[in-house]
């Protein structure tokens, strides 16, 4: 990695090594994202007076809880090599299942649980598919998100259900901190991505994630169980698409099969801003929260700058290319 | 490279409101609509642009990423309320779907008018300016009863989904107007089209495949109407099966010149922009509240009247088409 700068003059070294930071600085995956999040936020509160308001920032929070925590599901998955485009239809199907059997007047806790057990079991499915059968992750959850897309409608006999019970709307309750809200859906988004950065960095199951999503042969040669690995990945991935459906019910008390169809999209663009290697192996969970935050920032920000959400899909998707760019370059030099 | 772009942007969005934001105290509009690209909404949007810009007043357009995108609409309300806005036009993905939001705002003072679809229940807003969707369908309905001239109807019916409400209005209106129960044997064949050209085409190719002796079919939208009259006219069916519609954009209009489809029912969404727009701006000058429910109105469109429904002719349909 270090530039051999022996016997070269001295300026060149000092400029080497800087060079050398910079790039370890650009090569930490969460730096980029943590400053493009920082120069957004500077700048629309500069350029509006709406932006930086207490208020306003607690709302970028809250909507950002449900694509965050399916892009923390989505983190993990691509982390292993892997991609989830049925996370969105499997929260939506938890959110179904919950809102349906409570609305027809079963337990809301039984109703929770049944929609949380729904949701890891079709990360399971999805598990089972791709590490068992090693069919491609791609195809099986292009599959995954037809079918459920289509279960999710007919069980729910293609309306929309009102939910009223508090448990199923507890993460849209929360405390009021003089004119600011904050619910307890953002603590808990807060709480998910802290639990998982810290089972990331200090349990053995962090390394194997990454190991298996950059050279899954050499891990497997380290001892490895790969086939096992992956498959915690996904179960893991649906238990947290169905506590994000049980969010969802906090912020819209409403289950509607048509919602939530671009969310994996989103998701993977939370993921991809946050700096994280669509090729596996790389990237960092704090970085997939900056992510959903950078989306939401431009999107707010836009907002109060009076901007069109036509434009604000340009300046969204423009990044997303720009910080795959940025990753491919990287990678690049990184392999010289 | 990410700070450039969104100096960029935001550099262009503060000149902007220099020249229109809070500091010169202009009033605020939001608009929420379902989406982007349906031009039915892109109509309503330049409406509203146009008519806030003759009263002096900025509008800012969001929407849904889709049809039933609840969580779009929602963050773009709250996105409004941050904003600062004296009031907001929506068109809701759901009538359920956003009522907490809707009263948030309402709390603050902000007039919240629904355009185009209402809430449930409709009270949630302050005002709802739309089509009368269930007159819509009836009128349809009427026309192709009338130019069935006495033969027994076989009919199929293209609806958009399954638990949207404008859907649901328009195909009750049309069983209405065409005088049958929803488990008629006269009704051959029934589909969702989500309301778009390519899925109504292959549902109607897939429904001929049952059967093709029909005479009537029923389409929600134009798009629909195009779908099922491209499909018709593989077939051949073109001459035996009569068509209707409800929309009146300018294609629409166009398409029941050249004869793809017999009538469409022309809806004004310039004027539900325009209205929710002015009273907006009512509102912020004198603090007078819209006052609840407003039909738009509805016009039958077509170059072979019946007798007993009044219509307008294609050339009538050409000058106040939208889109």
């Amino acid at each position: 990695m270090r530039t051999p700068a022996t016997g070269r003059a001295v300026g060149n070294e000092r400029h080497a090594r800087l060079r050398e930071r910079l790039r370890y600085a650009l090569r930490t995956p969460a730096v980029g994202p943590l400053a493009a999040l920082f120069i957004a936020v500077v700048v629309f509160s500069i350029t509006t007076d709406t932006f930086l308001t207490s208020q306003n920032l607690s709302l970028v929070l809250q909507q950002s809880i449900v694509i965050g925590t399916l892009a923390l599901g989505q983190s993990l998955i691509i982390l292993t090599g892997g991609i989830d485009l049925s996370n969105g239809a499997i929260a939506v199907l938890g959110t179904i299942v919950m809102a349906k059997l409570a609305f027809e007047g079963s337990n809301p806790g039984v109703a929770l649980l049944l929609g949380l057990a729904v949701a890891t079991f079709l990360g399971l499915v999805n598990g089972l598919l791709v590490a068992r059968l090693g069919l491609p992750p791609f195809i099986v959850t292009l599959g995954a998100l037809t079918v459920i897309f289509a279960v999710s409608r007919l069980y729910a006999d293609s309306r929309s259900y009102q939910v009223t019970s508090d448990l199923l709307l507890f993460w849209g309750y929360g405390i009021q901190l003089g004119a600011v809200r904050l619910t307890w859906g953002t603590f808990m988004l807060i709480g998910l991505y802290a639990l998982f950065w810290y089972v990331l960095a200090n349990t053995a199951w962090g390394p194997h994630v990454y190991a298996v999503g950059d050279a899954p042969e050499s891990a497997r040669l380290t001892g490895i169980n790969v086939g096992s690995t992956v498959l915690s990945v996904y179960v893991t991935a649906g238990f947290l698409y169905g506590i994000a459906a049980w969010q969802a019910l906090g912020r819209i008390a409403n289950a509607d099969p048509n919602a939530y169809q671009t969310a994996n999209l989103e998701s993977i663009t939370a993921v991809v801003l946050g700096g994280t290697s669509l090729f596996g192996g790389r990237g960092s969970i704090i970085g997939t929260l900056i992510g959903a935050l950078i989306v939401n920032v431009l999107r707010s920000g836009l907002t109060q700058a009076g901007i069109d959400s036509l434009y604000q899909d340009v300046a969204t998707g423009t990044l997303v290319v720009v910080a795959v760019g940025v990753d491919q370059i990287l990678r690049r030099s990184g392999s010289r | 490279m990410a700070g450039g772009l969104l100096l960029g942007a935001a550099g262009c969005g503060g000149g902007q409101s220099d020249s229109g934001g809070a500091g010169s105290g202009k009033v605020k509009i939001g608009l929420v609509t379902k989406t982007e690209t349906n031009p039915y909404f892109v109509t309503l949007r330049e409406a509203a642009s146009a008519a806030a810009k003759e009263n002096g007043a900025k509008l800012i357009a969001l929407a849904g990423r889709f049809d039933g995108d609840n969580e779009g609409q929602v963050a773009a309300m709250e996105s409004l309320i941050s904003a600062g806005v004296k009031g907001i036009l929506i068109t809701p993905s759901n009538g359920t779907g956003l009522l907490s939001t809707i009263a948030e705002a309402r709390r603050r003072g902000i007039v919240v008018i629904a355009l185009d679809s209402t809430t449930e229940p409709p009270s949630a807003t302050d005002a709802t300016y739309a089509t009368d969707n269930v007159k819509a369908g009836r009128l349809q309905g009427a026309y192709l009863r009338a130019a069935l001239a006495g033969r027994p109807p076989k009919v199929i019916m293209l609806d958009g989904t399954d638990d949207s409400t404008v859907s649901e209005q328009r195909h009750e209106g049309f069983l209405k107007g065409f005088g049958i129960a929803n488990d008629s044997p006269a009704i051959r064949g029934q589909a969702n089209t989500n309301g778009e050209r390519n899925p109504a085409q292959a549902a109607t190719e897939n429904l001929l495949e049952r059967t093709s002796d029909i005479n009537t079919v029923y389409t929600i939208n134009e798009p629909v109407a195009g779908g099922a009259s491209a499909a018709m006219a593989a077939r051949g069916l073109t001459q035996k099966v009569t068509i209707g519609s409800i929309d009146g954009g300018c294609d629409g209009v166009r398409d029941v010149r050249s004869g793809k489809y017999a009538a469409t029912v022309m809806q004004f969404p310039v004027r539900m922009a325009t209205r929710g727009v002015d009273s907006v701006v009512e509102y912020a000058r004198s603090g007078k509240k819209p006052h609840r429910l407003s039909d738009t109105g509805t016009v039958l469109i077509t170059d072979k009247p019946v007798d007993g429904l009044a219509s307008q002719n294609t050339d009538w349909g050409l000058k106040h088409c939208w889109g």
